[in-house]
């Protein structure tokens, strides 16, 4: 990839398959002694744990798989029958429902992480628009595997969600009619539903590699946003951060192990459990938790356009996030006031995954009624989450291109060793490290 | 709930909130003990065999259990289940069980339809032909299937217990349907049939299931005092059970893989500080 | 030495000057605990292939041999694979008595091969031992059975006389719950 290879092959098979299939050599210098800058702290370690979650969803899904029947009568009892009579498959179907929830929480910060490093400025402006195309192939392959058991909040999540298409005009009818494949969700719906929610995950898995082929050109970013100046501001790959990917891997388990073990049900609806029944709605239709914020922005458009539109226009605004930021400074470390417009960023995007979580009208403040505001009380989630995707625009739109542009940034250290080596608190070893190369 | 609410606060998001409905309203189902709660909580066999009887005696008129087979009474963590029989299939206690009930077949030689005693390998057979009958016979209702009833509905087996043991006269001022019958623990919304003050309106809404316990109604084998509080609870312990079979295999398998994981993750700490000892960063 | 610059803030872990065997240790162990999880949890996915519990549950079949005739057999479906019940004649069974000293490629006597005391009751996997097919009744030189797919022959005792099958038709675990009654797995 990028620099010149190390790999020096050892034996006559290497040596004979070097000169024919170099894939050894690429593997030694994208995973052995990739020189990754030696400052990465544990933010950086969800790469390797949304590896672990990709493999995991997928070997737990192929297995799922051979005992699924994708028709509307035997879905929900072949999910049941995984459940009760195949050997372990309590423990594969519990893996892959709390890993789709895992790897979402995985990604969410995974993508915070980005935004607040500035990983996505040049030169790494392919690599994070893959990560969003990541992002949207994931949200696809989980709303669709979502459908499968066909319980009550499958059926109608499915009803509620292929109806968003159709608020496009002209086209809109013909577009769900088209995606039903009838008149409804039904056999025909279910059928290609699980037929892309198998085929998805191979392709994100082939994204993926692009997007571990854009992060070795440039190598990776670090908390400083400063670029590697020397040798002496990385480490090899392997043994530093294997070990320490492992560590966190390992940590994420522990959070995973905890859901599939004693609380497998608590991210899932109850109504999920009931039979879909196309003649009935559940009480309230709610979406997973990962869905909420983008739920709620739906909801607070008054006109089911405008409200597609925000939804999708909140993604879409990622993929542009490179060419919107005016900045030259990548890390917010170094940035105190922007800094603190990306912490009311997640405050609000917590914000709006609980509006979303809760029916329109409820008050945020319970038991109090202020005055009416066009459709709602002012004390309304829906007015709430109004607000919240004004500022989730506006922090876009507004914020992030006048503050790169405004504010004056902290000065910067001019190499990731600097701001170690010149550090007193950083203790003997870096004394006499910096000794020795003096 | 507390589950729940301890799992959510674990995962660090508060993301997923009660629903406060603004129509649809119930009381809080009523805090229970159960044996099979909290980490190393296992299924009571006997009062597992409890509320089979009372299922097959009082429910079983009229509610299905269609995943339900008469061999999962036998298998490990079932309340039949007997060691002597690691195949359920072989365990006489459950075939007695099986032949007491008939099921539909078809004669292999004739084609006709027959009845004849079940098997182990053998479904619960359901009440009613189909759905349509099932709502037909009972006020235009057809009775939920058992199942998976305990994870069906928000609170699980203590809302089954709530529903059985809720059953109230109404409130004076509330007007209730021919065929159906008020219970606070029952979502729903009863504005629309409240005649008092128009903030009072109670919670809970209309059962079409008439109070279907009774003191007394099933004959506990084990001596235990036939009260519609223990036919409740040990229906809805059953019904527990039913939803989820593999429960306690999933929590022992559970405690190795947690430890095994915290060990691990502390040799990986331990490999981790070593590695990096000499690297200032 | 050169490496000194290079390496002087990130000194490689592996020439460090610690004791070899102790340092490496705790690599080893935590490599062997990584190798016994992955191993520990490929279990449950090898055995999720394995027969479930709703098949092994119907794996066990209990048939009422009233229903066949003297001189006949009847095939019932068992684990997914035929089963032949015969009752022989006694023609049949002498014929396969007077050659258990034949010159056969799987020996076996033809008491062997039923329940004492119930010669007329052959109970047969009806699979051919060569590759599987179903062997045709009566059929072959012998009068037990034809396999159609590669002329394996079979006595009445379905023994195999001719043909590329190697072994003789497998007679199930199967006992008699009663003189009419039989219990097969």
């Amino acid at each position: 990839m990028s620099g010149h290879s190390t790999y020096e092959p050892k034996t006559g098979f290497e040596r004979w398959l070097d000169m024919r299939l170099p894939i050894i050599r690429l593997a030694y210098d994208s995973a052995i002694t990739f020189p990754t800058p030696k400052n990465l702290n544990y933010w950086w370690t969800f790469g390797g744990i949304l590896a672990l979650c990709l493999g995991i969803q997928i070997v737990t899904g192929i297995v799922l798989a051979m005992h699924y029947v994708p028709h509307v009568d035997y879905a929900f009892n072949s999910v049941e029958r995984i459940m009760r009579d195949v050997n372990y498959g309590w423990l594969i179907r519990y893996m892959h429902a709390s890993g789709a929830s895992m790897f979402f929480l995985a990604v969410y910060v995974h993508i915070f992480r980005g935004l607040y490093y500035g990983s996505y400025k040049a030169p790494r402006e392919v690599l994070w628009i893959l990560g969003c195309i990541i992002y949207l192939l994931m949200m696809a392959t989980a709303f669709m595997g979502y459908v499968l058991p066909w319980g009550q909040m499958s059926f109608h999540g499915a009803v509620v969600i292929t109806n968003l298409l159709g608020a496009f005009p002209l086209v809109g009818n013909a577009i769900t009619t088209w995606l039903w494949g009838g008149f409804a969700v039904d056999d025909p719906t279910l059928n290609r539903f699980f037929s892309l929610h198998y085929l998805l995950p191979f392709v994100i898995a082939g994204v993926v590699a692009l997007h571990i082929w854009a992060l070795h050109v440039p190598g990776n970013n670090n908390p400083t946003g400063v670029n590697v100046k020397s040798k002496a501001d990385t480490v090899p790959f392997h043994p530093y951060y294997t070990v320490k990917d492992s560590f966190a891997i390992a940590l994420f388990l522990i959070l995973f192990a905890f859901f599939v073990f004693w609380f497998p049900n608590a991210l899932l609806a109850p109504d999920n459990s009931v039979r879909a029944n196309p003649l009935v709605t559940p009480q309230h239709i709610v979406p997973e938790w990962y869905f909420l914020p983008f739920y709620a922005m739906l909801r607070s458009v008054p006109n089911k356009l405008g409200g597609v539109i925000t939804m999708f226009g909140a993604i879409a605004l990622l993929f542009v996030l490179p060419w919107i930021d005016t900045s030259k400074v990548r890390s917010m470390r170094y940035r105190p006031t922007m800094r603190l417009y990306f912490f009311i960023f997640i405050a609000v995007c917590l914000v709006l995954g609980w509006c979303g979580a809760h029916e329109p009208a409820d008050a945020v403040i319970p038991n109090v009624t202020t005055f009416t505001l066009g459709d709602y009380d002012l004390n309304s989630m829906v007015w709430l989450s109004r607000v919240a995707t004004l500022y989730y625009l506006a922090y876009f739109l507004i914020i992030t291109p006048v503050m790169g542009l405004t504010e004056t940034p902290l000065p910067i250290p001019e190499s990731i060793s600097e701001p170690v080596l010149s550090h007193p608190a950083s203790g003997p070893v870096a004394a006499a490290a910096a000794t020795k190369k003096g | 709930m507390l589950r729940k609410g301890i799992a959510l606060a674990v995962f660090g998001l508060a993301l997923v909130g009660t629903p406060a409905l603004a129509a649809t309203t119930s009381e809080e189902p009523k805090d229970i003990h159960w044996s099979f709660e909290g980490p190393f909580g296992k299924f009571d066999a006997e009062q597992l065999q409890r509320g089979y009887k009372v299922y097959r005696e009082v429910c079983s008129a009229c509610h299905s259990m269609d995943l339900m087979y008469f061999r999962n009474l036998g298998q490990k963590g079932g309340p039949f289940y007997d060691p002597k029989y690691p195949n359920p299939i072989q365990n006489p206690y459950v075939k007695s069980l099986a032949a007491d009930i008939k099921v539909k077949d078809i004669d292999s030689e004739t084609g006709d339809d027959i009845q004849r005693p079940a098997t182990p390998a053998d479904k619960f057979p359901a009440p009613f032909p189909n759905e349509a009958s099932a709502a037909a016979s009972n006020g235009g209702k057809a009775p939920p299937d058992l199942s998976v009833m305990a994870k069906a509905r928000e609170g699980g087996p203590a809302y089954i217990y709530s529903i059985l043991t809720g059953f109230v006269p109404p409130p004076r001022g509330l007007n209730v349907m021919a065929g159906r019958y008020y219970n606070p623990y029952y979502p729903g919304d009863v504005s629309s049939f409240w005649t008092g003050p128009k903030d009072q309106v109670p919670k809970g809404g209309f059962i079409a299931m008439p109070p279907p316990l009774a003191p007394n109604k099933v004959t506990f084998d084990d001596g235990t005092p036939s009260t519609v509080a223990n036919e409740a609870r040990d229906v809805a312990a059953f019904l527990a059970w039913a939803a989820e079979p593999k429960m306690e295999e999933r929590k022992e398998f559970g405690l190795g893989a947690m430890i095994y994981l915290l060990i691990f993750t502390g040799l990986l700490y331990a490999s981790y500080r070593r590695i990096w000892r000499d690297v200032s960063h | 030495m050169v490496s000194d610059t290079a390496l002087g803030a990130n000194p490689d872990p592996l020439a460090s000057s610690d004791d070899p065997n102790r340092r490496d240790f705790i690599h080893i162990v935590t490599g062997a605990a990584a190798v016994g999880a992955v191993v520990s949890l490929a279990w449950p996915f090898i055995d999720q292939m394995n027969p479930a519990a709703d098949t092994l549950a119907l794996a066990q079949i209990e048939f009422d041999l009233t229903k066949v005739q003297e001189g006949q057999q009847v095939v019932v479906k068992w684990r997914g694979k035929p089963l032949f019940v015969r009752y022989r004649t006694p023609k049949e069974i002498a014929e396969a008595v007077h050659d258990d000293h034949a010159d056969l490629r799987d020996p076996a006597t033809d008491e062997s091969r039923h329940k004492p005391g119930k010669p007329q009751w052959l109970i047969l996997i009806g699979t051919c031992t060569h590759l599987g097919c179903v062997p045709t009744f009566g059929g072959g030189e012998y009068g037990g059975w034809f396999c159609p797919c590669h002329g394996s022959v079979y006595d009445t005792s379905g023994r195999i006389r001719k043909g590329p099958a190697p072994k003789n038709l497998a007679v199930p675990d199967y006992s008699f719950l009663s003189d009419t009654k039989i219990k097969v797995g």
